[in-house]
């Protein structure tokens, strides 16, 4: 197997065995990103030179037998967290030559646990997107089918894990912007606990609904990477102090006798007859290994979209007012379309006259869709529902129908709502094209997530799949 | 819903070219007619959610601590003048 795809996991060991060097992983995956980012378009900004650095530091570490938890690994980040020196764009041309003066939270955290920092993967611009096309350098193709897009917004996050173009890479989940890239690559993708990381140094879209998440290419690699990223942070108001547990700990605790709930709203007319196929085997499979599955409802599910189409723009709107092109960035006329469409939602739905109607009313509706899941969770440990009702959509399909566009997240949106946690794992391939499901629990529950994700992986192995099958 | 795109703009500080104003016009008023769907649920005397992590009032003690240089501050700034940010005039003499 070629080392870049290897898991974290896997690579760890091979360090800590001499098998391979963190210099040999990093050209592995170097050989990947010259080879095919031209044509797939994942990275916007390489930090080959100071990757290379970080490595040779690593394995010194290594040989004098120190260990950090993710010592040599190469990661990726979406182009949204602020790395000190190394250009930032958002995937915007308004911060196209934007150089930041100091790391998010996340970087550091990733840094000071060793990791090995390969460049800036391309996203849609500002996160605003399902697809990756409305990235201002062009979009990320799927390489699974490069006529189909990748799923957004952390497009080039996705893709250059199932790759091979690095061992894991950083994400943020506002609408789906994680699970559903994840599901569209055969990749695991966490959206933590609103709260749960810290938002500090990552270029805002809606703060109330920003999750700092992550792509890996197993369940236990993601629970290891969410134990550096997770906890309270001083410079992160609304990161609560909940004591961080160690996430792999229950991993391989089976299913027997937990209660999985089935939301028949997500069940609907519209979502794809062979996407249903395949959650009804995976639920099907965690009844035979002991879960009770239990009918549940979700009865505000169809009021999600409406309502995260207020509440989201109208933080876009305050969040992107910073723009002024005088301390940083360029000039407010270089908002691509999309950005400015969501300025012009937001700053709308808060003006004079249409505040109570729009805005007020909407964060109404959000207290029953939280209320909904609330209610659930009283009577099940954690629920399974598809991610996305289609399969991934060919190239060009949507971009002229922004309503089109936003319906493709009317199963992820309501967890960000929720403020609840949410793990797409890969559930295997239809026409050649990877599908996922996702795992949702309570505020807090990302360890019982990560546990009913596991059982599923080690039983079917689908992550072994990458699209070259090297 | 028909949607006022020049006067958003402005509030927005939004430079849109001539030709962009009428393909918002559609397409906001598209999004707006679908945010509609809200009006069917009763929301009397339900409370607002803002916010999911139940978290109030969080506080730091005030102390000082070293924050960026002016020169760090400074260095994306593309129009500057003596360690300040240089702006347009607002105000006419």
């Amino acid at each position: 197997m070629k080392l870049s795809h290897l898991s974290i996991k896997q690579a760890k060991k091979g360090l800590k065995e001499k098998q391979f060097s963190s210099v040999d992983l990093l050209n592995s995956c170097f050989e990947e990103i010259k080879k095919r980012n031209t044509n797939l378009n994942v990275f916007l900004t390489l930090s080959e030179k100071e990757a290379t650095e970080q490595a040779k530091k690593a394995d010194k570490l290594i040989a004098n037998r120190q260990d950090l938890p993710l010592l040599g690994i190469p990661i990726a980040l979406k182009d949204l967290f602020s790395t000190k020196g190394i250009r930032t764009t958002a995937a915007s041309k308004v911060l196209d030559d934007y150089i930041p003066p100091y790391d998010a939270t996340v970087v550091k955290k990733l840094k000071n646990a060793g990791a090995v920092i390969v460049g800036k993967a391309n996203c849609d611009a500002w996160a605003h997107g399902s697809s990756g096309e409305n990235s201002d350098f062009g979009p990320t193709k799927n390489p699974w089918n490069e006529a189909y897009i990748p799923g957004g917004s952390s497009s080039g996050s996705a893709v250059s894990v199932t790759a091979g173009m690095a061992l894991a890479a950083t994400g943020t989940d506002t609408g789906g912007s994680i699970r559903l890239p994840a599901s569209f690559t055969n990749t695991v993708g966490i959206k933590p606990t609103y709260g749960r990381v810290s938002r500090y140094g990552i270029i805002a879209m809606a703060s109330s609904l920003d999750s700092i998440g992550h792509f890996t290419k197993t369940v236990e690699d993601s629970a290891s990477l969410l134990n550096v990223t997770a906890g309270k942070d001083e410079l992160d108001a609304t990161t609560p102090p909940v004591e961080v547990l160690d996430y792999a700990k229950d991993l391989n605790k089976g299913v027997k006798g937990l209660k999985i709930g089935i939301p028949k709203e997500y069940f609907i007319e519209g979502l794809d007859k062979k996407i249903k196929e395949e959650i009804e085997k995976a639920i099907k499979f965690y009844e035979k290994e002991g879960a009770q599955i239990i009918d549940i409802s979700l009865p505000n599910t169809e009021y999600a979209i409406a309502t995260y189409y207020i509440i989201q723009p109208a933080e876009v709107s305050s969040n992107l007012a910073r723009y002024d092109g005088i301390r940083f960035g360029n000039a407010r006329e270089t908002f691509g379309d999309e950005a400015k469409r969501r300025i012009m939602l937001g700053t709308f739905t808060l003006s004079v006259g249409y505040y109570d109607a729009y805005y007020k009313k909407a964060m109404r509706v959000r207290t029953l869709i939280k209320q909904d899941f609330d209610n659930a969770f009283e009577k099940v440990d954690a629920i399974i529902a598809p991610v996305s009702p289609t399969m991934p959509w060919k190239l060009g399909e949507k971009v002229n129908d922004p309503l089109k566009m936003y319906l493709s997240d009317v199963f992820a949106a309501p967890i960000n709502l929720a403020g609840i946690p949410g793990l797409s794992v890969p559930i295997g391939f239809i026409d050649g094209l990877p599908v996922g499901m996702q795992i949702l629990g309570p505020h807090f529950s990302e360890s019982l997530l990560f546990r009913i994700g596991q059982h599923y992986e080690i039983n079917h192995n689908w992550h072994e799949r990458n699209p070259y099958g090297l | 819903m028909k949607i006022n795109v020049s006067h958003i703009a402005k509030l927005a500080s939004l430079p849109l070219k001539e030709n962009e104003t009428k393909k918002y016009e559609s397409q906001l008023s598209a999004i707006l007619d679908y945010i509609e769907k809200l009006k069917e649920v009763k929301t009397e005397n339900i409370e607002e959610t803002s916010q999911t992590t139940g978290l109030e009032n969080v506080t730091r003690n005030d102390v000082a601590s070293p924050s960026l240089s002016q020169k760090d501050a400074m260095a994306n700034a593309k129009s500057q003048t003596n360690g300040f940010f240089k702006v347009k005039a607002i105000l006419e003499q």
